[in-house]
């Protein structure tokens, strides 16, 4: 049993810091996966209750705007291209134009949350939200859809939220040097879930919004 | 330092000192005992709840707690069980220590999240204990949560949700570390078919981690939001659908068991072979019998409503899955019971919590499938037949299982010995008690006597008494083991780095194991149950 060796325990803190791509990267898709199962149980209320409901769904999907949700479809389709073209460019060395592009996704999550508040401040104004007496007397079918509604996009608009801030760290990073062109992985991680963010409102648009 | 050393070589325990070096420590050996400190502290706690509650049922009528206590304490007794002790227990205790070492690691994948994961599950283990004593009154609705009761009740209800949520996340990202780490981190030469069999288990139980928790998290988000918002998912004057939330709960809750079970069949399994010194039975079979359960146990959540409304069809469907759980289940017994069949066996503490661990587990799997057959299921259903039924399974298995791996692994972990002789009079105490407490809970539960009531027929007096008696006799054991244990941590002789002659990887390294496991990381050429005796050849 050698004696010497167990003093050499700092090496391990000076490999921390960067975590190995692969294994990171593995960890982002398990996250990813537990977050689609988290919807997942949304999703199958949506389903349970549409075929119970079909008509009043479709009803109350007559509510929803169903331009504001195409343009909030639109734009994080695009903020999902910008967020990749950033990864590429970082890839490549080109700092300045990696951030700006990540400047732009977050931009354009901005938009959407804007979107989003319309729509909201929308229902509000008509007392269409969960527990208001308006709701109470709808049908049923149109209680059940307007709670999703309401909790489904509210857990997505969450993660829009933190989508955008871990982008806001990203800046940072590469601003300081510390996300460069060998070391990306929390750059590609952020992608990512950002692309997860998109992939689940790719969902969410036609279930909500186009089943009149 | 360096004269210090060379007397006494540094381990883990010692190469830093002070609390915050613990508080602060990634590494997952310190990590995993101070979940273990944490989780012996919430299992006494909630041992001594239960011990109460029998207390009170000693006699018919009220003796020592109202009604409304009563179920306070049922309530307190199951969240603090499920979700602070069972469900971590093994795989974040014996998981953190073990599993890095077993693969030849000298971490786990991701350090940091592991100590995030540690204090996620010590806030929500906190948030718990405030949702009994904050303004109202403690939760009480049982573990379960049901609705629409828990979507009503005055109680402190969404604290003790949110207290499951966090507890609930804290166990994805474990689980997600074990995914990975096994994945990416095994010692070169180490396959997955040489990879030891308490890994296997934890890999199992990490994928159901993974994918079932988050669909309790979601629900139990949908059942706050019920409370505050009043979305009406599950409350029929709204249009929701009160059977909904239990399939939601049971579609995590079912795997949950496979998450408290797996990992203690891991442990026996590691205890089999040592003790036997024989290679163990079928390595391959136990290996994906593992998965198998936990594949299988994804479909079965329908058994715990067969009563609750649902087609012939469904309950039809849900009752031959569950007996296919049989299936896997019994291939490992078997295996166990070959492993040592013809092997040179030396029946110290470690093997005899493991062979109890068999007998009671058969029973409780015996009895699982009384409960998964409709007809039986419907006779017995929220009767104290249950409640013994699963006692078996999670006490008996899960609980037995822990005993086995601390006193497996005791002497890796301290570098010392307890003593053999209270370990074994400890292990009887504790088996007579515990036989004793639940096994008339089976003939009163037949007999008609319902679960979660404070107060019984006289005509099951007896029963009752019996099975206080037990409670009391399976505290005394509880203490004699736990005492022998905390007293010789310090105290005991000092263990060689193999005292049972084991073969796979941690018995390698020294006793306690030095900070980064390995000086070296082995290169792995062979299985992990060659033992240097004919049986191998």
């Amino acid at each position: 049993m050698s004696t010497t060796e167990h003093n050499s325990h700092n090496a391990h803190s000076e490999h921390s810091e960067y975590i190995d791509s692969d294994t990171g990267k593995m960890g982002m898709w398990l996250f990813l996966f537990t977050e689609i199962f988290l919807f997942g149980g949304l999703f199958i209320v949506y389903a349970v209750m549409r075929s119970k409901y079909g008509e009043d769904f479709h009803q109350a999907a007559l509510e929803l705007n169903a331009f504001i949700g195409a343009t909030n479809t639109v734009v994080l389709l695009v903020s999902s291209m910008t967020v990749a073209m950033s990864l590429t460019a970082i890839q490549k060395d080109q700092k300045n134009l990696a951030i700006g592009l990540i400047f732009f996704t977050i931009l354009l999550a901005g938009v959407f949350l804007v979107n989003k508040y319309f729509e909201y401040g929308h229902k509000f104004s008509l007392n269409l939200y969960p527990g208001s007496d308006v709701m109470r007397n709808l049908p049923h079918g149109e209680i059940m859809f307007f709670g999703l509604y309401f909790l489904m996009t509210g857990l997505h608009l969450f993660h829009v939220v933190v989508g955008g801030i871990l982008l806001t760290i990203i800046i940072f990073k590469i601003k300081s040097g510390r996300i460069n062109k060998e070391h990306f992985l929390l750059h590609e991680n952020g992608a990512l879930y950002w692309h997860l963010v998109d992939l689940i409102w790719i969902f969410l648009f036609p279930l909500l919004y186009l089943i009149t | 330092m360096n004269n210090q050393t060379s007397t006494a070589p540094l381990n883990y325990l010692n190469h830093q000192t002070g609390l915050w070096s613990w508080l602060s420590s990634s590494d997952h050996k310190r990590i995993g005992l101070l979940y273990f400190y944490c989780i012996v502290t919430f299992f006494l706690s909630a041992a001594v709840l239960g011990l109460l509650m029998k207390i009170e049922k000693v006699a018919p009528g009220q003796t020592i707690m109202t009604a409304q206590t009563y179920n306070a304490m049922f309530t307190l007794h199951g969240i603090i069980m499920i979700f602070i002790v069972v469900i971590p227990g093994l795989a974040a205790v014996f998981g953190n220590l073990m599993l890095p070492i077993m693969i030849g690691a000298k971490d786990v994948a991701f350090p940091k999240l592991n100590l995030f994961s540690f204090y996620l599950f010590f806030g929500g283990a906190c948030l718990a204990l405030y949702s009994q004593f904050a303004n109202g009154h403690a939760p009480d609705t049982g573990w379960t949560f049901y609705v629409p009761y828990s979507a009503e009740a005055s109680s402190n209800v969404v604290l003790a949700l949110t207290a499951a949520f966090t507890l609930g996340f804290a166990s994805i990202l474990t689980g997600l570390n074990f995914i990975v780490t096994i994945h990416t981190m095994r010692a070169p030469g180490m396959t997955w078919f040489r990879m030891p069999l308490f890994p296997w288990s934890l890999y199992a139980t990490a994928w159901i981690q993974l994918l079932a928790t988050p669909v309790v998290g979601i629900t139990l988000l949908m059942v706050i939001a019920e409370r505050t918002l009043h979305v009406g998912f599950f409350d029929p004057k709204l249009g929701g659908d009160p059977v909904l939330y239990q399939h939601l709960f049971w579609i995590y809750s079912h795997p949950a068991v496979y998450v408290m079970i797996l990992p203690a069949m891991g442990v026996v399994t590691e205890i089999f072979p040592t003790f036997s010194q024989k290679p163990v039975f079928g390595y391959v079979p136990i290996a994906l019998s593992s998965l198998a359960i936990a594949l299988v146990g994804y479909f079965v959540w329908g058994h715990h409503m067969f009563t609750s409304g649902m087609s012939y069809e469904s309950r039809w469907f849900f009752s031959l899955l569950t007996f296919l759980v049989a299936i896997p289940s019994a291939i490992k017994v078997f295996n166990w019971l070959s492993t040592m069949y013809g092997g040179s066996v030396d029946l110290q503490p470690p093997l005899l919590y493991a062979i109890s661990f068999i007998f009671l587990f058969t029973i409780g799997g015996f009895t699982g499938l009384t409960l998964g057959a409709v007809a039986t299921d419907i006779q017995v259903h929220n009767t104290d037949f249950v409640v013994a039924h699963f006692h078996y399974i999670i006490f008996g298995g899960m609980g037995f299982g822990f005993f086995a791996a601390i006193h497996y692994w005791f002497p890796k972990i301290y570098g010392r010995l307890y003593h053999i002789r209270w370990a074994n009079i400890g292990w009887g105490i504790l088996f007579t008690g515990f036989n004793l407490l639940y096994f008339p809970m089976f003939i009163m539960g037949i007999q008609g006597m319902p679960r979660r009531y404070y107060d019984y027929d006289p005509k099951f007096q007896l029963g009752q008494t019996i099975s206080t008696i037990g409670a009391v006799i399976l505290f005394i054991g509880l203490i004699t083991m736990i005492s022998n244990l905390i007293y010789h941590a310090k105290k005991g002789a000092l263990a060689p780095a193999n005292p049972w002659h084991g073969v796979t990887l941690e018995w390698q390294i020294p006793s306690p194991p030095p900070h980064e496991n390995f000086d070296e990381i082995p290169v792995i050429t062979k299985g992990p149950y060659v033992f240097d005796n004919p049986y191998t050849k």
